[in-house]
């Protein structure tokens, strides 16, 4: 249960997520979330597990602000995201790297400039994306290619490439929602094994999989939802098979 | 905002141009259609305007006085007539200068001849107007004047031509009008397609933090640069035409060239540019910000 997990509290340990009974209901159906109670900090690898339909996707989105809580407290990087101002929510989402499972590529554009893409919405100088975008190439291995178009690479190419868009600005949060879900096995685990490379570099990576094996295999903290509610969350966990 | 980010934007604009090719197309020829036709109505109606104000200028009355009237009396008449509101200026002509133009224009070399002055009743006052309207009015108030034999009025129809001119004026009002608020249609008809076609990028962005200003520039970009070649075009065809017409009439009505002054092309650019321009980005800006309000709602 959430509650179960003791909140260690060294410095290092800066709570950055903080959920406190929270409800999310579309305007149809039975609540997406059900008062959801949840606390992370900076520098953990945290994995979210659930049957399709548990809400997930949901509490993703709920973290990045594109959908709003119906009752109950959300607090992320130190914003009330409930009573955030429209105007604040760009500065908020720059502590955010967001990666998906369709990698969400701009198809125009090829690899380099995809990256630079996320440093020019931040409004880098010329400059500073010419340095920060080849070393950010270089750490998901794909300095060799950053002329090729999103077409010309395979799936797990093209997620590295979102991986490296969500990085380049040096967010303090990862939010990867299914990142392997189109990958074959081989493919998963690289990309795995870079998240886990990103957040031993300081990053808080959470990730949505149904990737039993991996999650299995990785050792971290495992949170999962059932119909909405958080029936399990451990650190060290596993994969928790449906009865 | 930085340069490069300004310059960053300027491309995307640039880009959202030729990505609907169609559609900017359309917008770019709807716009040019409008400052075409704005163009050609404002060069027809600043030439009328002026030739009708050189034409009003030239009209004049004219006085002529009772046989052997003294000069005294000549000039009481010159001095109630300067108090005329409707009167901008007056010239006095005496019989030998009537004479000696008379001379110059019609006879010539065969004036010769004459030994005395035949025109010796022909001392006249030249009136002129500042306001053509008044003219029948001057007339009836100079033939209720002691000592005035005959008043004369030029011919030209000076009213009926600034009817005509306010007529003009009205209808061509009134078309354009109606065409701007077409190309604000097409123009934000533009974006919102070049809004919906990139919908993904547009939530790409706002994941990654983009702000409302940066999400929406290009779009009004796109839009000023609409705005921008649809006046553009339609002003560099007005330049090449305008010589080229100006040049037809005039050798057409060769006979009405001495009554018709027209301005030259430069003239009329001097303003119409401007104007022109100001037009197509201004409708480009009105077309692209309402659209991307509308729907860029990040
Ligand atoms: N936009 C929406 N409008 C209405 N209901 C929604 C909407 N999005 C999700 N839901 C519902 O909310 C619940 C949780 O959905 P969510 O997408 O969070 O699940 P998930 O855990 O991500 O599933 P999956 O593993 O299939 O991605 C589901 O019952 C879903 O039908
Ligand atoms: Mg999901």
């Amino acid at each position: 249960m959430a509650e179960k997990r003791k909140k260690k509290s060294t410095a290092v340990d800066k709570e950055i997520i903080t959920l406190t009974n929270v409800c999310k209901a579309y305007s149809t159906g039975a609540p997406a979330l059900k008062d959801v109670n949840l606390r992370i900090n900076k520098g953990e690898f945290v994995f979210i597990v659930g049957d399709s339909g548990s809400g997930k996707s949901t509490l993703i989105k709920l973290l990045l602000r594109e959908l709003t809580i119906t009752s109950g407290y959300i607090n992320v990087m130190g914003y009330d995201l409930a009573k955030i101002r429209h105007r604040k929510i760009p500065k908020f989402r720059r502590n955010l790297g967001i990666v998906f499972q369709d990698f969400r590529l701009l198809k125009d554009r090829n690899v380099y400039d995809n990256v630079a893409f996320a440093q020019r919405i931040i409004q880098k100088s010329n400059k500073e994306i010419k340095k920060n975008v080849p070393s950010i190439l270089a750490i998901v291995g794909l300095a060799g290619k950053y002329k090729a178009k999103p077409r010309q690479l395979s799936g797990g190419e093209q997620q590295r490439v979102a991986l490296a868009r969500a990085l380049v600005n040096q967010p303090a949060i990862l939010l990867a929602d299914e990142p392997t879900g189109n990958l074959d096995p081989k493919n998963s685990w690289e990309i795995m094994k870079l998240l886990e490379q990103i957040n031993e570099n300081g990053t808080t990576v959470i990730v949505v999989t149904h990737n039993r094996e991996i999650v299995n295999a990785m050792q971290k903290r495992v949170v999962t939802l059932k119909k909405g509610v958080i029936v399990s969350d451990e650190e060290k966990g596993g994969y928790i098979d449906e009865d | 905002m930085r340069i490069s980010t300004f310059f960053y934007t300027l491309r995307q604009g640039f880009r959202n141009l030729f990505r609907n090719k169609w559609f900017t197309l359309a917008s770019i020829a709807t716009i040019s259609a409008c400052l075409f036709l704005f163009g050609l109505f404002y060069a027809i109606v600043t030439n009328f305007q002026h030739i009708v104000k050189t034409a009003e200028e030239g009209v004049s009355v004219t006085v002529f006085f009772d046989e052997g009237l003294e000069e005294i009396k000549i000039q009481q008449i010159g001095d109630q007539i300067n108090k005329r509101p409707e009167v901008s200026a007056i010239h006095f002509v005496s019989a030998e200068e009537a004479w000696d133009t008379f001379k110059a224009e019609y006879l010539g070399e065969y004036a010769d001849g004459f030994t005395e002055n035949p025109l010796e009743d022909s001392a006249n006052y030249e009136i002129y107007l500042n306001d053509v309207s008044m003219q029948p009015a001057l007339v009836t108030y100079l033939e209720s004047l002691d000592g005035v034999r005959l008043v004369n009025r030029s011919d030209i129809a000076a009213t009926t031509l600034t009817g005509v001119n306010a007529l003009i004026a009205y209808v061509s009002v009134g078309i354009i009008a109606i065409l701007f608020a077409v190309s604000v249609f097409l123009i934000s008809n533009t974006v919102t397609i070049g809004i919906s076609v990139r919908k993904e990028e547009i939530n790409i962005m706002k994941y990654i933090g983009a702000t409302d200003f940066f999400v929406r520039s290009p779009f009004v970009i796109e839009g000023m640069l609409i705005g921008l070649i649809g006046a553009a075009i339609p002003m560099g065809i007005i330049y090449m035409l305008y010589n080229v017409v100006l040049e037809y009439v005039t050798n057409r009505f060769s006979m009405l060239s001495s009554l018709l002054s027209f301005l030259t092309v430069e003239e009329i650019f001097n303003v119409l540019i401007p104007i022109s321009l100001g037009i197509g980005v201004g409708i480009g800006f009105l077309g692209s910000i309402v659209t991307v309000r509308k729907h860029l709602r990040v």
